[in-house]
């Protein structure tokens, strides 16, 4: 190669790299997999852009992370408050636990045990069907059957109130078999440490 | 009379003319029981009566009031013919026209009049042509008011008495529950008026004297039981705090109130003082199952009871201390039958109760001698009988006219009359004591 040759050369390359280092906007985010290197031929001003650009990738995938974060702990808050919110539901005329009114129960407790300071109350319901005050004493013993299964599982009692509202308050007000099915309950409200509620690991 | 049909039919005949008209329409001369003013009328017939146009501002009403107390108490058949048809007689006018009464089929006339304090009421023995009793009455003087309608259903009780030697139940008021609140209304459904403040009532019963009632409210943690004074103080039962308290029911001398308490261990029944301080004391054992809904014998001996003690609600009788309890409703094995809310009728003959016939409750009664069980209604859901002071009437609530309301059925006759039209629907009936004027 001549002189005149190798002197365009690096004219060119010199060039191009200050063409590259202008054509590339701040603004504009690289792909993941294409970070920038500064060159050598890079100056300072070229240098504190990428710099720039890296800070702001690294911020933005963090907060991308903290708010998947966040977003992960409301799903499980929000889990964890309808498991402790799902009611149980009974046969007719029964007080009696099924197998999946006891599965219900069980998600409940690993929520109480992370909770110490939570305290709820049972409210034990029935369908429309018969006396409407039997139905109240009805709904004490589902709410009674409740606490007395929690209380097995090692709850102390004393962070367990019961009350019934017999047929009083339906979860469905209609007169159909599946509207019977639902009002059929057992109800679970939180009277007390709801705020900081811990989510059981 | 049947000697003379078959010997000499012609000669009767002549008799017959020859007799006064009232005689003629005189169907039975023999006594029965019942009868105080001296009319006859067959067993299972109701004497007929009419009243006569009443004089006066509130004339009209006062009629009004006297024949439909006198019909809905079911013991009359009551004749009823437009004023303008029949002109007031006056007293000391001239005899009714008692040959047209008689065959307008009425075995007494009415004649009411008023006076400077109140009402004189006659009451005419169509057949014999004559006035039986007379009795003046002190009525307030205005009209249409609580009292002034109270009074009159007095009136329309001893008229009742007078002529079937029962005493009528208009007198009498009505306790039930509508959006939450207490009411009460007269017998004849008038005057309804809520006594309680906003809130959950349920199970009002009244005090034998109708000095007081009791009730249930519902609260977010529990239910309480609560005795309030007609138009005076309230005071809450807090012998057993907490938990489940309800159907409140005083004994007949009004001293004693039973009522259900539960709490984690099935729902049981205690008594106590009324108005005293002494701790409730339980008298049923159930073990976990549910016992409510006392109901005290006339005598206050004995108290009707439904219990779960089986497996599903039954009604049991026991004594008042909760001893000696037995099955009254009988079931067989196996059978998911439900029966529940007695109350033991005045005259202490007959328990009320509701039970699941085809999937809907219905009105019973079961008798205590002979323990004969009788269904009283079929149409809709019909429950919470409570007995009227003349243990022939019950209120009670019924679906039949599209929402709950109560109606008031006569257990003779099996026919009802519809007692309220609440808009949101009425239930647990209380039918009170009969009731003095003030």
């Amino acid at each position: 190669m001549t002189r005149a040759a190798r002197l365009l050369s690096l004219s060119l390359l010199a060039l191009t790299a200050v063409s590259a280092c202008r054509k590339k906007p701040a603004t504009i985010p690289l792909p993941a997999d294409v970070a920038p290197t500064p060159s050598e031929t890079c100056d300072q001003a070229c240098r504190d852009r990428l710099a720039l650009d890296e800070k702001r990738r690294a911020d933005s995938t963090a907060a991308a992370n903290t708010a998947r974060d966040a977003a992960a702990r409301e799903r499980a808050l929000a889990s964890t408050k309808a498991a402790l919110a799902a009611p149980i539901y009974f046969e007719y005329d029964s007080d009696e636990l099924s197998a999946d009114a006891r599965a219900t129960l069980d998600a409940k407790l690993p929520i109480y045990r992370a909770n110490p300071s939570l305290r709820i109350r049972v409210t034990g319901n029935t369908d429309e069907r018969g006396s409407d005050e039997y139905n109240l004493a009805l709904g004490q013993r589902r709410a009674a059957a409740v606490k007395r299964y929690i209380t097995d599982q090692g709850i102390d009692g004393g962070r367990v109130e019961i009350v019934s509202f017999g047929e009083e308050r339906p979860a469905v007000s209609e007169l159909n078999e599946e509207a019977f099915r639902l009002n059929r309950r057992a109800e679970f409200e939180i009277i007390a440490g709801g705020d900081a509620l811990v989510v059981p690991k | 009379m049947t000697f003379l049909r078959r010997r000499t039919p012609r000669a009767l005949l002549l008799l017959l003319l020859w007799m006064p008209s009232r005689l003629v329409l005189a169907q039975d001369t023999t006594f029965k029981e019942g009868v105080r003013i001296g009319l006859v009328y067959a067993p299972g017939t109701k004497p007929g009566l009419l009243v006569l146009p009443v004089e006066g501002t509130a004339g009209d009403s006062v009629r009004a009031i006297l024949q439909r107390d006198l019909t809905q108490g079911d013991r009359i058949n009551v004749i009823v013919i437009e004023p303008s048809a029949l002109p007031p007689v006056a007293v000391g006018e001239a005899k009714p026209n008692y040959p047209l009464f008689t065959k307008l089929g009425a075995a007494a006339v009415l004649q009411v009049t008023p006076n400077s304090f109140g009402i004189q009421v006659s009451v005419h023995n169509a057949g014999k042509g004559l006035v039986e009793r007379t009795k003046a009455f002190p009525i307030p003087s205005t009209p249409l008011s609580s009292d002034w309608r109270l009074a009159l259903h007095g009136v329309s009780d001893e008229i009742e008495q007078w002529i079937t030697g029962v005493r009528g139940i208009a007198a009498t008021r009505v306790l039930y529950v509508t959006g939450g609140r207490v009411w009460q209304t007269d017998s004849d459904g008038a005057g309804a008026v809520a006594i309680t403040s906003s809130g959950t009532a349920m199970s009002p019963a009244w005090h034998p004297k109708a000095s007081h009632f009791a009730y249930m409210t519902m609260g977010t943690t529990g239910q309480q039981i609560v005795i309030r004074e007609i138009g005076g103080a309230t005071r809450t039962l807090g012998t057993t705090p907490g938990g489940l308290n309800m159907t409140p029911a005083f004994s007949p001398d009004g001293n004693t109130i039973a009522y259900a308490h539960g709490a984690e261990s099935g729902t049981d029944l205690y008594s106590t003082n009324a108005f005293g301080p002494e701790p409730a004391r339980r008298i049923t054992v159930g073990r976990g199952t549910d016992n409510t809904q006392p109901s005290f014998s006339p005598d206050g001996r004995r108290i009707a009871f439904t219990s779960g003690k089986n497996g599903h609600p039954e009604v049991y009788i026991s004594d008042a201390d909760g001893t000696s309890a037995e099955l009254l409703t009988p079931y067989n094995f196996g059978d998911q039958s439900y029966r529940a809310n007695p109350d033991w009728s005045p005259d202490g003959r007959l328990i009320a109760f509701e039970a699941l016939i085809g999937g809907r409750m219905q009105v019973m009664t079961i008798g205590l001698r002979d323990r004969a069980i009788k269904q009283h209604t079929s149409e809709g859901v019909n429950e919470q009988p409570s007995w009227a002071p003349d243990g022939r009437h019950l209120v009670f609530t019924s679906t039949r006219g599209g929402t709950k309301q109560l109606w008031v059925l006569d257990v003779e006759s099996n026919t009802v009359r519809q007692l309220t039209r609440a808009p949101s629907g009425a239930r647990f009936g209380a039918w009170s004591p009969l009731l003095r004027s003030r």
